[in-house]
């Protein structure tokens, strides 16, 4: 006897190599928006200890036309009292020649923690910012920015 | 010869928040181009910005070559006390450039 496959069963097996194939892309992202040379360089500043997301809040146009100079801004929500507040904020690329963009050092005296200035990109990549507070967390934040015109390898 | 640019309110209220924006002139070459005849143009950037505020560090910067050219560094602090406001910016080729601003607070 011949066995047809009904349409709900179809619908069925469909929707379940779907979700499967969702599920495994899902997985795989994480490992792919963060290459390896970021993951090392970011370890080489938080040591053993694990990074929360959150609090952090990077500012990056979402479309850059020119990756010579792009308005970067930082800022965390903290009190900045001396016993609560930031020590230090870092930012890392994913696709430039090197992963390190810069390393902020501030304290309480800083009063706001809010930082600003103008980076390259050599590429259309995901920007990683990681802050330390005074009680030894790690907090970050990312944007993904795309890059018409790279920095770093034109000739001015 | 480089120059700077430092914006600080000239006067504050005691315990308000300031914003210091900076900007120096500088080429901040990375070190990963190569001229027309393609041999590599030497690294040569800015390494470290530092403010210091009648003698204390209240910030400081470590850069790499992915600041852009004429690096730019906005940031925040307390006005505490009449006085100066110091900055040092150093780094390859024996670079080194300090500026100083004045600020009264009442």
């Amino acid at each position: 006897m011949k066995r047809r496959t009904s349409r709900r069963q179809f619908l069925l097996a469909a929707g379940g190599a779907a979700g499967f194939g969702l599920a495994s892309v899902l997985r795989v992202k994480p490992a792919r928006a963060t290459p390896a040379a970021m993951q090392e360089a970011i370890r080489k500043v938080v040591g053993s200890a694990s990074v929360n997301t959150g609090k952090l809040k990077l500012e990056l146009p979402p479309l850059v036309e020119n990756g010579n100079a792009v308005p970067l801004a930082v800022s965390v929500e903290s009190p900045m009292t001396a016993t609560d507040h930031v020590s230090a904020i870092h930012v890392f690329t994913e696709k430039n020649p090197q992963p390190d963009v810069v390393s902020f050092r501030l304290g309480p005296r800083a009063g706001r923690a809010g930082v600003a200035t103008r980076i390259r990109l050599a590429d259309t990549q995901t920007v990683v910012a990681i802050c330390e507070l005074s009680d030894g967390s790690f907090w970050s934040g990312s944007a993904a920015v795309v890059v018409t015109l790279a920095a770093c390898l034109e000739e001015s | 010869m480089a120059s700077a640019l430092i914006n600080v309110p000239p006067r504050a209220r005691r315990g308000e928040i300031i914003e210091v924006k900076t900007l120096i002139s500088h080429p901040m070459e990375t070190g990963y181009r190569r001229s027309q005849l393609g041999a590599l143009i030497p690294r040569d950037i800015i390494r470290l910005f530092v403010c210091t505020y009648n003698g204390t560090e209240v910030f400081r910067a470590e850069l790499h070559p992915a600041i852009a050219a004429n690096p730019f560094i906005a940031f925040s602090t307390v006005a505490t006390e009449s006085g100066t406001l110091a900055f040092q910016w150093t780094g390859d080729n024996g670079f080194s450039v300090a500026e100083s601003v004045a600020i009264t607070v009442e």
